[in-house]
């Protein structure tokens, strides 16, 4: 048997391995011993995550006959998508060490890396079977893991409401993806094209496919299970779900949408330009009322993902640089703001907005870390949210999309509003009751400083955007 | 290393100092050694620039600098200056200087306040080095935001409301802004090389066409911040709430990067589309002179006058930018300094005053000048300097504007000079009303006791008014130094 495809398979194979062993201590490990869980979880994906980001590791290539395929780009998005995994584990101590959760904690783990490796199957997907496998490892133990805290009836719901949709959803993109079967008589990604030729059929397949990814992504219309879900998982979870998982889905729905429907490109921005719009609208709208901040962030992220989208509808290469480019550095911000959340709300139990009046009096690092997560992802200057817009609108602007990135800016004015209640419940309310004093523990500290440099520092060093642009491809 | 640079390195210097400085001494100590540091490094770089073109260097800009930053996009961190810029970062240093000085008594929370302070510095003198768009707007934004926190966490009156106003309308602005820039990017682009670079971009010429909708993008979102009629209504709530240095700094020098972002920018690049379309800004800059003196003269807050004044004044400017001749343009920028100098007067007086009376209403006050006749002289010659008295700076400056205004021969712009005109009496008499009820008359009792300046104060106040008086008695270095830089510009328009 030639075994030489694996070397393709580098990077998934060792992600096995580290879950292979987790398992594995999971399983024999003494009470004692698994104390000891985070770190070496941490440390196994931090090892990981290090080794594949070194040059020279991933050998482009197609391996099995075209299913499976290595590009640099898919490599620096998995990169990406390491190191935020990387940040939710950092996170995860507080809410995991809790009595109710402390018995399953190594599950915690395998399930967020088995959902990690769902979703490198689907970046490296050649065939359109593979992206399947890929997107259901990625989503069914996602609901698990929104249900983690069984006991609460609002993760249990969320739970439910996260698999109905997600199953629902998937129902519809399979669906679409077996009448492009029908029209095409092949699901290679590279013979695909050959055979679009835009006829009703193979536009309602690629509609019904859309809805699939669309979910993942939360965009409006397939959105509202996003704010249910944020608030009733456990907010590790939400983190998750709000960066990693929503980056996957929006660099998978480019490279698709670039690489298989390259020759529909003009119904597909028709419909991404009215759905960017309606996302970003809607969103921001409902995220002004919300009194929750899990909820608020929800709101937040959903209008989010109708940025990283404005990206993607360019077609072109700038696009797929700016997306990835935003997908970092939205996912630096996003967690540092679940960061601060999650440990206030471990401490404290509080949660919504009104509680964190004043919090700058008793946690002015804490509150410090949110402010600039909330300023970069309103893209203020000199934070690394501003250059991520930027390229993303540069990127739809030279197609000569001017009247979206109006629409879009001017939505930035408005998200601007929603994230300054935030900051003006920080820094200038007053609170006779404050969040009291509580020290973080050190991984907090170290995924907030890692997520602090990330904002401070992502924008001022080219070199990262330019490595990104060198690997990224478009019409 | 640059000499420009030094300018938003200093700030920033300031910023990691303040970060180590633990009590109230250090603090005002870092502030200011880095504000006075600001300000040697201005008036050596005027000189410095006079001496090099006095020396026969004829380059657009100079101590020019430029290293790649993004090379997909053509983004350079770019800078250099010129006559302009010069003057503008000499208003800046002695502003930032004069305003950490109006500060000084900052109790609550310094070392945040100081922070955000030097944050709007470093915007500040970003924006005038920058040749470059994609640096120039970055600076524009990191200018703006300071003020959200600074208005809200240190304001006064209803300023969560007046900080929210304010951030949104000139965010508002901004995003416009960013339109036109990629806009102009792309198009300039399309039509030769790529370049993110102001005087590239001004030599390959944008297509007419293009032009067009840009130029209206552009000079709205500078205009914002320049208090441009309708869109002025953030001004006076932000300034009226905002705390003493910071109604100076924003009055005084922000509100001058929309005028010269105007100027740069949307009149530079576009001079075609300035020609065609300057009569629709025209009548609204002329209703933001007219409009924003008559509604100074009903104002009872001392800070809504002069944020009501602060609108005609730069009105004003944005008026004579548009009549896109050399003598008004010439005025425009006299008027940019004028203003700044003289606002940031009033504001750090009214702080002043304030600070004694805790009342900022003229109708609860009267007779100060018995009991604080310092102030009460500064109070009147920034009120005589606002009003265009010969031998200060507003006199220059106007007189220079409507010259060149009037230079026009046509009805249109004549009788919207001769509107315009107008706006000096309604001057005078809500300046000679304010400092009436103010200074004269008779004496509240509650009032015996205050005292006059502190030596801190009176260093503002001499400064300020050296440098209107400066201005006032010896334009001619100034204007020269402009009108040379102003030249190139001109030369694009026809």
């Amino acid at each position: 048997m030639d075994f030489s495809n694996f070397t393709y398979l580098q990077e998934e194979l060792s992600l096995i391995g580290v879950m292979v062993l987790l398992l594995i201590y999971d399983l024999f490990g003494s009470p004692k011993g698994l104390k000891h869980f985070q770190w070496v979880a941490c440390l196994l994906l931090g090892l990981h995550t290090v080794w594949h980001a070194l040059p020279g590791t991933g050998t482009e290539g197609s391996a099995f006959g075209g299913m499976y395929l290595n590009f640099p780009m898919g490599n620096i998005v998995k990169t990406i998508l390491n190191i935020g995994t990387l940040l939710v584990f950092l996170q995860a101590r507080n809410w995991l060490e809790s009595e109710k959760t402390v018995i399953r904690r190594g599950e915690f783990y395998l399930l967020t890396l088995s959902t990690l490796l769902g979703m490198y199957l689907m970046i490296s997907a050649g065939n359109f079977l593979l992206f399947v496998i890929g997107l259901e490892t990625a989503s069914l133990p996602l609901a698990a893991m929104v249900a983690f805290d069984k006991y609460n009836n609002g993760s249990a719901e969320a739970g439910a409401k996260y698999i109905l949709s997600a199953v629902f959803a998937s129902g519809l993109s399979l669906y679409g993806i077996s009448l492009i079967y029908g029209t095409t008589g092949t699901l290679y990604f590279t013979d695909i094209p050959a055979h679009v030729t835009g006829t009703p059929l193979q536009l309602v397949a690629f509609v019904l496919f859309l809805a699939g990814l669309a979910f993942k992504l939360s965009l409006v219309p397939f959105h509202q299970w996003t704010p249910d879900v944020y608030e009733g998982a456990p907010t590790g979870v939400t983190a998750y779900l709000s960066v990693v998982s929503k980056g996957a889905a929006a660099f998978v729905l480019m490279t698709i949408l670039y690489k298989v429907f390259g020759g529909l490109i003009h119904q597909w921005q028709t419909l991404l330009y009215g759905i960017i719009i309606i996302t970003i609208t809607l969103a921001n709208l409902f995220a002004i009322r919300q009194q929750n901040l899990k909820r608020f962030l929800a709101y937040s992220s959903i209008s989010q993902a109708g940025y990283i989208l404005l990206g993607g509808i360019s077609g072109t290469a700038l696009g797929m640089t700016g997306l990835v480019y935003y997908v970092l550095v939205y996912m630096f911000s996003n967690l540092a703001a679940f960061g601060v959340i999650t440990i206030v709300e471990q401490r404290s139990g509080k949660i919504t907005i009104d509680d964190y009046n004043e919090l700058y009096t008793t946690h002015p690092r804490l509150s410090f870390v949110l402010m600039i997560a909330l300023f970069s992802l309103a893209g203020i200057p000199p934070f690394a949210g501003f250059f991520s817009k930027f390229f993303i609108f540069a990127a739809a602007a030279e197609q000569g999309f001017y009247v979206l990135v109006l629409i879009a800016l001017l939505n930035t004015v408005l998200s601007l509003f929603y994230y300054l209640r935030v900051i003006k419940a920080v820094f200038i309310n007053k609170n006779e009751n404050p969040i009291r004093p509580f020290r973080s523990d050190n991984y907090t500290r170290l995924s907030l400083t890692i997520c602090c440099l990330g904002i401070l520092f992502t924008g001022f060093i080219g070199l990262i955007y330019e490595n990104i642009h060198l690997f990224s491809f478009g019409s | 290393m640059n000499i420009l640079s030094l300018f938003v390195l200093i700030p920033l210097l300031m910023m990691a100092g303040l970060f180590f400085a633990a009590r109230l001494k250090q603090i005002r100590c870092v502030v200011t050694v880095g504000a006075s540091l600001l300000l040697a490094l201005a008036i050596g770089l005027a000189v410095a620039y006079l001496g090099k073109r006095s020396a026969g260097q004829t380059a657009e800009m100079l101590f020019t600098a430029d290293t790649v930053w993004y090379a997909p996009l053509h983004i350079h961190y770019s800078v250099g200056v010129d006559g302009v810029s010069v003057a503008m970062l000499l208003l800046s240093a002695i502003i930032v200087f004069t305003g950490i000085l109006a500060s000084w008594k900052t109790e609550f929370l310094p070392k945040e306040y100081f922070l955000w302070f030097c944050l709007l510095s470093v915007g500040v003198f970003g924006f005038f080095i920058s040749v470059d768009l994609f640096t120039m707007f970055l600076f524009y934004e990191v200018a703006l935001i300071p003020m959200y926190l600074l208005i809200g966490v240190w304001g006064s009156g209803k300023k969560e409301y007046s900080a929210m106003k304010l951030t949104l309308m000139l965010m508002g602005g901004s995003a416009l802004l960013l339109l036109g820039i990629l806009g102009i990017y792309f198009f300039s682009a399309a039509a030769g090389v790529p370049s993110m670079n102001l005087l590239e971009i001004a030599r390959t010429g944008l297509p007419v066409e293009a032009q067009r909708w840009l130029f209206p993008l552009v000079f709205t979102g500078f205009g914002i911040l320049g208090a441009l009629f309708p869109f002025h209504t953030w001004s006076p709530d932000g300034h009226a709430s905002a705390p003493t240095a910071v109604s100076m700094l924003h009055a005084g020098v922000l509100m001058k990067l929309g005028g010269y972002g105007c100027f740069r920018v949307a009149i530079y690049l576009m001079p075609e589309a300035a020609q065609e379309l300057s009569w629709i800004f025209i009548i609204l800059t002329g209703i933001s002179v007219v409009y924003g003196a008559y509604s100074a003269i009903v104002q009872t807050d001392l800070k809504y006058i002069n944020a009501y004044s602060s609108v005609s004044h730069c009105g004003l400017v944005l008026f004579a930018i548009l009549m896109l001749n050399q003598t008004a343009m010439n005025g425009a920028i006299l008027q940019m300094l004028s203003h700044g100098l003289m606002t940031a007067l009033f504001f750090a007086l009214i702080g002043m005053i304030y600070g004694r009376t805790h009342t900022r209403d003229i109708r609860e006050m009267g007779g100060l000048m018995k009991v604080m006749p310092f102030l009460g002289a500064c109070y009147v010659i920034a009120g005589l300097a606002s009003l265009g008295l010969p031998g200060l700076s507003g006199f220059v400056a106007e007189m220079t504007i409507f010259v060149g205004a009037f230079q026009h021969a046509d009805t249109f712009h004549r009788i919207f000079t001769i509107v315009a005109c107008t706006s000096i009496v309604a001057t005078a008499v809500y300046i000679l009303r304010t400092v009436g009820k103010l200074l004269y008359g008779p004496l509240r009792r509650e009032y015996l006791q205050l005292p006059d300046a502190a030596w801190h104060e009176r260093l503002t106040a001499i400064l300020l008014i050296t440098a209107i008086a400066g201005i006032g008695v010896a334009p001619l270095w100034l204007s020269d130094m402009i009108g040379e830089s102003l030249s190139p510009i001109i030369e694009h328009l026809q």
